[in-house]
Formats: C-alpha cells, sequence, structure tokens
C-alpha cells in the first residue's frame, strides 16, 4: 500500500489548480470561466484540509475549508447573476467580446 | 471728611465725565435719549465738586494734597540716569476753585444745549464731546506734573476741535476747526520744548520737584538765561491755548461752533487753561520771562479790543473781547498781580459765559441770525435775556458792584505797582485803554442788539423769548457776575473770603540775580523772616481704597492781622497805596467808554457812519481784524505751501523717479525671467511629459482589456517572483 502523506495533497492540489488556471485563461466562455474559479478555490480548500491534518494547526484548516465553501457558494451565486446580466446586455457571454472598458 | 476721601473724590469726578464720554458715544446710536446720561453724569460732577470745594476750603484752606503713584521707574539701567515718572493730582486753592468753575459752567451749558441744539441729529455725540472736554479739562486742572498736563493739554485741543467742527459739513466750521487746532499745535510745540528741557535739567516732571530743585540753586544748563526761555517755552502753550498775539487768529473762528459750545471752551474754561498754567508755573518765571509774559498780555488785550470796535458778528465781538480779557490776566500773571489775575479769570468765566449764552438765546429767538445790524429792540420781546445781558456786560465794562469790577481794578492796581517799581509805564496805559474800550464795544453791542427799533421788522416779529432751560443759566451765571459773591465790600476784594484767605502768590524760587529788583531778597531783610514763616508741614498718608502716595503740606496761615504778603513787600505796599486811584481811574475811562457808547449808538449824537467815514482807514484796518489772517496768509501759510509744492515736486519727479525706475528694471529682469521660465523651464517639464508619454505608448499596448491576457500577466509574475524570491 502506498503511504499517503502531505506531498500527495499538494501535488494534487496544485494540479487541480493549475487546471483552474487553465480553464480561466482557455476558454471563452464565461460560466466555464467561473467553473475555472471554483477548481482554484477548491485546489486551495484541500491544501487547507491536508495542512491541518498535517500539521500542529488543530481545526483551524478544516473550518477555514467550510468558511471557503461558503464563500464559493456565495460568489457564484453573485457570478452567475451577474453573467445572466452580462448575457442580457451584450447577447453573448464571450468574455473577449466584452470589452468595452477598452475604449 | 479727611485728606484720603478729599483724593478719592477727586479722582472719581476727573473720571466721571470720561465715563460719559465712552457711554453716550457707544450707546448714542441705540439708544435716542442716551444724553440724558450725561447729563446726569455732569450734575453729580457738579454736585461732587460741590462737597469737594467746601470741605477743602473750610478744612484744609491752606494745605496741599498731593496723590500721586509711580508710573515708569528706571533704575540700575546703563544708558539711563535713575529716572521716576510720577502721576497723581494735586488738590489745592486754584484746584478746587477752578474745578467749581468747571463744572458749574459746563453743567449750565449742557441744560443751555438741551434747547439750543434741539433737533440736531447729532444730539447724542454733542453731549458726548462735551462729556470728553469735561473729563480732558479736569485733568488739567488737577493734575500735579507737567506731563500729565501736556496730556490733558492736548485732549481739550482734541475735544475743541471736534466741537468747533461739530457741523463739518460746513466748510468754514471744518476749516475753523482745523486752523484752531493747528494754532493752538504752534503754541504745544514750543510748551513741550519747555517740558523736555525741565525733564533733561530736573530728571521730573512734577511740579513741586522742579521747584524745589530750581529753589536749590540747579538751573537749566546752569544758566539762568535758560531758565527763563524754558519759561517762555512753557508759556507758548499758554499763548496757544489762551488765544494770545501771535497765535491768537484761531479763536475768533471758533465761533463756528455751537454757541454754547464757546461759551463753555472758547469763553470760560479752555481758554482759561493758559492762564492756569501760567499760575502753576508761575514761581519758576524770571524777570524777563515775566516781561515778556506782560508784554504778551498788554498786546493781545489790545489789539482784539480795537478790533472788536467794528465787528458785526454779535459771537465775534464777543470772541475778541474774551481774547483781549485773556490778555488782561496774562498781563497781570506778567506784572505780578496773581491773584487777581486768577480771580479775574473765574469772574471772566462766568459774565463771559453768561453773555455768550445769552448772545445764544438771542441767535436762537432771531432763527441762528448773527448780525447785530439786523437786529435791534429785542429788549422787549426778550426781557430775561436782556436783563442777564446787560448785568454781565456791565461786568466786563468794570462797573461798580459787579465782580468784573473788583477783579479789573485790581489788575489795574497791579499794573500801576509794577510801572512804579520798574518804569514800563505802557502796562497801565494799555491797562486802561483797553478798559475804556472795552466798556465801549460792549455796550455797542448791547445798544444795537437790544435798544432801539428793529432793523429787521420780519424777523423781529417772530422773536420770542427762550425756553426756561435757557434762561435759568443765563440768570445763575448773571447773579455770579454780582460782587456779593466774592467779597462783601463792593469796592476792595481785600476784605472779600476770596483773595487773602484762598488764593496766594506763591513765593518766587528764581534765584535772586534774575528776579525784579524790587523782589531781590537781600534788599528787605524782612524777606528772610518771611520765607521762615512759609515753611510747610509735610505730612504722608496712606490710602488703602486707591493705591497711591498721599502728601499733604500744610503751609502756615498767615497770621490774625497780618498782611499777606504778595510778590514782595515793596510790591505789596505800592499796590496798596494805588488801590483807590486805580478805581477812581477805572470807573473814570469805563464811565467814558460807556456814555460814548450811549452818545453815538444811543443818543445817535454823533453818527456811526460819518465817524467810520472819517477814520475810514483806521476803521478799515479794524474792521479787516488788522490784516492779521492776510498777513499769515501771505507769509507763514504761503511759505508753507511752497515748502510743501517744493517737497511734492520733489516727491513727484525724484522719489517717484527712484520707484519707476527700480520698477523698470524690475520689469525688465522679469521678462528676461519669464523667458527662461518658457524655454528652459517648462521645456524640461514638456520633456518629462513627453518620456510619459512614450512610454504610456509602450505600456498601453498590454492593456488589451481582455481579463484573460491579465490572468496570464499574473500567473506569470507570479512565477517569476516565486523563482526571484526562491532563495529566501
Amino acid at each position: 500500500m502506498l503511504n499517503v502523506g502531505l506531498n500527495h495533497f499538494l501535488v494534487i492540489s496544485a494540479v487541480l489548480f493549475s487546471f483552474g488556471i487553465f480553464g480561466i485563461v482557455t476558454r471563452k466562455n464565461a460560466v466555464m470561466v467561473l467553473m475555472g474559479v471554483e477548481l482554484m478555490l477548491n485546489s486551495a480548500n484541500i491544501n487547507f484540509v491536508a495542512f491541518a491534518k498535517f500539521g500542529a494547526f488543530g481545526n483551524q484548516g478544516q473550518l477555514i475549508a467550510l468558511f471557503v465553501v461558503v464563500l464559493a457558494a456565495a460568489e457564484a451565486a453573485i457570478a452567475l447573476a451577474i453573467v445572466l446580466n452580462i448575457y442580457k446586455t451584450f447577447n453573448s457571454i464571450n468574455v473577449d467580446e466584452i470589452d468595452s472598458l477598452k475604449e | 471728611m479727611n485728606e484720603i476721601t478729599l483724593t478719592n473724590l477727586s479722582i472719581v469726578i476727573l473720571f466721571l465725565p470720561l465715563i460719559g464720554f465712552f457711554f453716550t458715544l457707544l450707546f448714542g446710536k441705540r439708544i435716542k435719549k442716551m444724553y440724558a446720561f450725561e447729563i446726569l453724569v455732569i450734575c453729580s460732577v457738579f454736585a461732587l465738586t460741590v462737597v469737594l470745594a467746601f470741605f477743602k476750603l473750610t478744612q484744609f484752606v491752606n494745605a496741599r494734597i498731593i496723590s500721586e503713584f509711580t508710573w515708569i521707574d528706571i533704575k540700575n539701567s546703563a544708558i539711563l540716569p535713575n529716572i521716576s515718572i510720577d502721576l497723581g493730582i494735586m488738590l489745592d486753592n486754584l484746584t478746587v476753585l477752578l474745578m467749581f468753575v468747571v463744572a458749574l459752567v459746563s453743567m449750565l451749558v449742557h441744560i443751555f444745549s438741551l434747547v439750543y441744539m434741539k433737533g440736531d441729529k447729532r444730539f447724542n455725540r454733542y453731549y458726548a464731546y462735551l462729556g470728553l472736554f469735561t473729563f480732558s479739562m479736569n485733568g488739567i486742572v488737577f493734575t500735579h506734573n507737567i506731563l500729565m498736563m501736556y496730556i490733558f493739554w492736548e485732549l481739550v485741543g482734541v475735544s475743541s476741535y471736534l466741537l468747533i467742527g461739530f457741523w463739518y459739513e460746513k466748510k468754514s466750521a471744518s476749516d475753523a476747526s482745523k486752523k484752531a487746532f493747528l494754532v493752538t499745535r504752534v503754541g504745544d510745540v514750543g510748551m513741550f520744548a519747555g517740558i523736555l528741557l525741565l525733564f533733561v535739567t530736573y530728571h521730573t516732571f512734577t511740579f513741586d520737584k522742579i521747584f524745589a530743585q530750581i529753589s536749590a540753586g540747579v538751573l537749566p544748563f546752569n544758566s539762568g538765561f535758560w531758565l527763563t526761555i524754558t519759561g517762555l517755552l512753557i508759556f507758548c502753550g499758554a499763548v496757544g491755548k489762551s488765544a494770545q498775539f501771535p497765535l491768537h487768529v484761531w479763536l475768533p473762528d471758533a465761533m463756528e461752533g455751537p454757541t454754547p459750545v464757546s461759551a463753555l471752551i472758547h469763553a470760560a474754561t479752555m481758554v482759561a487753561a493758559g492762564v492756569y498754567l501760567v499760575a502753576r508755573v508761575f514761581a519758576m518765571l524770571t524777570a524777563d520771562a515775566l516781561l515778556v509774559i506782560a508784554i504778551i498780555g498788554a498786546i493781545s488785550a489790545f489789539i482784539p479790543a480795537t478790533i472788536a470796535l467794528t465787528q458785526k458778528d454779535i459771537k465775534k465781538v464777543l470772541a475778541y473781547s474774551t481774547i483781549s480779557q485773556l490778555g488782561y490776566m496774562i498781563m497781570a500773571m506778567g506784572v505780578g498781580a496773581f491773584s487777581y489775575a486768577f480771580f479775574h479769570l473765574i469772574t471772566h468765566a462766568f459774565f463771559k459765559a453768561c453773555l455768550f449764552l445769552g448772545s445764544g438765546s438771542v441767535i436762537l429767538g432771531m432763527h441762528h441770525e448773527q448780525d447785530i445790524t439786523k437786529m435791534g429792540g429785542l429788549r422787549k420781546k426778550m426781557p430775561l435775556t436782556y436783563a442777564t445781558f446787560l448785568i454781565a456786560t456791565l461786568a466786563i465794562s468794570g462797573v461798580p458792584l459787579t465782580s468784573g469790577f473788583l477783579s479789573k481794578d485790581g489788575i489795574l492796581a497791579g499794573t500801576l505797582a509794577f510801572s512804579k517799581l520798574t518804569g514800563y509805564w505802557v502796562f497801565p496805559v494799555v491797562g486802561y485803554f483797553v478798559a475804556a474800550l472795552t466798556a465801549f464795544y460792549m455796550f455797542r453791542l448791547v445798544i444795537i442788539t437790544f435798544h432801539g427799533e428793529p432793523n429787521d421788522k420780519e424777523k423781529f416779529e417772530h422773536v420770542h423769548e427762550s425756553p426756561y432751560s435757557m434762561v435759568i443759566p443765563l440768570v445763575v451765571l448773571s447773579t455770579l457776575s454780582i460782587f456779593i459773591w466774592y467779597t462783601p465790600n463792593p469796592i476792595s476784594a481785600d476784605a472779600g473770603w476770596f483773595l487773602p484767605k484762598w488764593v496766594h502768590t506763591p513765593a518766587t524760587i528764581v534765584p535772586n540775580f534774575a528776579r525784579f529788583d524790587f523782589m531781590k531778597s537781600f534788599a528787605k531783610p524782612g524777606e528772610i523772616k518771611k520765607e521762615d514763616n512759609t515753611k510747610a508741614i509735610v505730612s504722608v498718608v496712606n490710602n488703602d481704597i486707591i493705591p497711591t502716595r498721599t502728601t499733604i503740606i500744610t503751609e502756615q496761615p498767615a497770621q490774625e492781622g497780618q498782611e499777606e504778603i504778595i510778590h514782595s513787600e515793596s510790591y505789596t505796599e505800592t499796590f496798596h497805596s494805588y488801590h483807590y486811584p486805580a478805581i477812581l481811574l477805572s470807573i473814570l475811562v469805563g464811565g467814558f467808554g460807556i456814555l460814548m457808547a450811549f452818545v453815538i449808538y444811543h443818543w445817535k449824537k454823533i453818527s456811526a457812519d460819518k465817524l467810520a467815514n472819517a477814520l475810514k482807514p483806521l476803521y478799515n484796518f479794524s474792521y479787516h481784524k488788522w490784516y492779521f489772517d492776510e498777513l499769515y496768509d501771505y507769509t507763514f501759510i504761503w511759505l508753507t505751501m511752497f515748502l510743501s509744492k517744493i517737497l511734492y515736486w520733489f516727491d513727484a519727479n525724484i522719489v517717484d523717479g527712484i520707484v519707476n525706475g527700480s520698477a523698470v528694471v524690475v520689469r525688465f529682469a522679469s521678462r528676461f525671467s519669464a523667458k527662461f521660465d518658457s524655454i528652459v523651464v517648462d521645456g524640461f517639464v514638456n520633456l518629462l511629459a513627453y518620456i510619459s508619454g512614450f512610454i504610456g505608448i509602450f505600456f498601453r499596448k498590454l492593456q488589451t482589456g481582455k481579463v484573460q491576457t491579465y490572468v496570464i500577466y499574473v500567473v506569470f509574475s507570479l512565477v517569476i517572483l516565486l523563482f526571484l524570491f526562491k532563495s529566501f
């Protein structure tokens, strides 16, 4: 049996974070970008829990992770609302086309 | 009533009118009846003065009460000698007597003005100014040092200026106020120089300390000549303020002020301050100084008397007569008739105030007509004004049973005694001639104004007697022009309570060589005994209420039956030997003057116009006031204007030229600097802007507006930072 340690968690978290970045950068669809953000948040969660388990921080890590979940839910709700409004305004959710601030 | 109470009382009297002034001035605009406060103040001042004078003259008749505190004390200074300047008040008989006159006349004028000034738009301000004047005059009267006297001296000048120019919308009034202020200032400069001479010599301003040092033999620059100069310089102040020749020109013009003001300031009190000043410094005047003072007084008595003969303005006649009477007092001071000069000051204050207020009553009755040729016959319409005016005229003409008779006689006897002892016969001659002229022009005034037929029928119809608040002051003042208040003996004041008891001639303190021959003390051995007699008792008392040092100097009273010695024994003897001849001669010349006035103006035996035509040059000379104004216009004023024109030219061309030249230089420099600014400094700033702009062009490319590009930047930068900080 492979002995699962802190490094495994951290690698998983890093891979997940990279996927998240990749999703944000490459996808044109705003919903997909949001999903990338969720991935990044969850990779951070894994880090928190891992450090809580292997470090001497008590339950603080788990607690923060719970907070992050709650925050992510709120963020998703607001972000999806914004996306809906963007769609209403521009008739598109393609992030490349929404650059009117540039002018 | 002890000394301390008297001192505190006089301090209250001194400062009450100042309070009246401030309150009336500050609230005068808001509160319409604010003048009532000022009247209340002046009435209480008068009441307190009566109390003060009563207790001073009954309990402390031979004492001088001095209260002082040290104002400036310089000790152990590297550059200055030890100096301590005291301020304080001195109460002696002269003080309380003059204070009584000031308070009484001031109160009567306050009451008189209630009607005279009714409806004036600056009514409250008028009363405020009267309060200021009363305060300043009190200061002159109470002071015990010449510095304070100078300060209050200028303050009365200011209040006189304000009141002469009270109707400043009139050009003549504002001009007159300026003239009065500037002309008196000429004299004050001399007075100031005299004060400075005294100070550099004695390091004190207090009269007593100065006198003590003079009698100890300390003289300015160690010479009697400089003592004379000092005395005369201080007398310059009196020349200005008392309108003596050659500075008399301001007083007739000062009649532009309201008539009650003329009565108070320019007849009774302020102009008498000059005489009071001479009285204060009398002891330190040398023979030469006294002689000059007598000559100035004689000239000032003579010239205005001749001018008054032909004037047509009722107030101008009275103004010239005031100068003439002040000249009498100054002359009397000069010839050593000290107590009679002061006596005349007081009697003159009452009857001249009465005459001025009477003229005010006439002017108001005639609806502001001052030309006597348009009056006439007013006797029937204004009986009370006429009666009081006549009594005062009798007094000024020196008719027996009046106060003026007593004082004028004393002065004339004094001039006779002086001329007998020194040989200057000009003084009695001038004195008697002026007495005749005075009687003549005063009765001319009375006859033209009150007797005969009205010259202006239309105006005469509307004439009416003035209301009681104007007549009562007249009655009070004319009552005070009767002898009974001063002495029970109608032909000699010596028997009365006024002169021998209350007013003493101060013993001279100047060194022997500077005295008149008849006053040299070694000539009479008895004189030394007399000096021993006057040795004073000095006591010091603490004042608990107002922190001052109070000193009481009690002179030994003259023994019962012992004659009071004026000036010197030989002078006193001669004075008494001339007493009755003087009276006789004075009645004769006065009667002649009055007779002539009746012959010419009442019975018209001699036509006044024919007389004027016959003496045309003299008449014109007198009518044009000896051309003094023209003379001054073409000399002093022309010179001043010429000088100021030169200075103006200098200012406009040279000083302004320098200023303009420097302005040109500055403009040139600033043009150069502007070029520098626009090319070099702005160039540098623009360069910086170009650089930033150029950088901006490059960096703008990075800002695509796409979020995803930014995220890539962030990630890459993060990775770079990670590698950079790896080692830490």
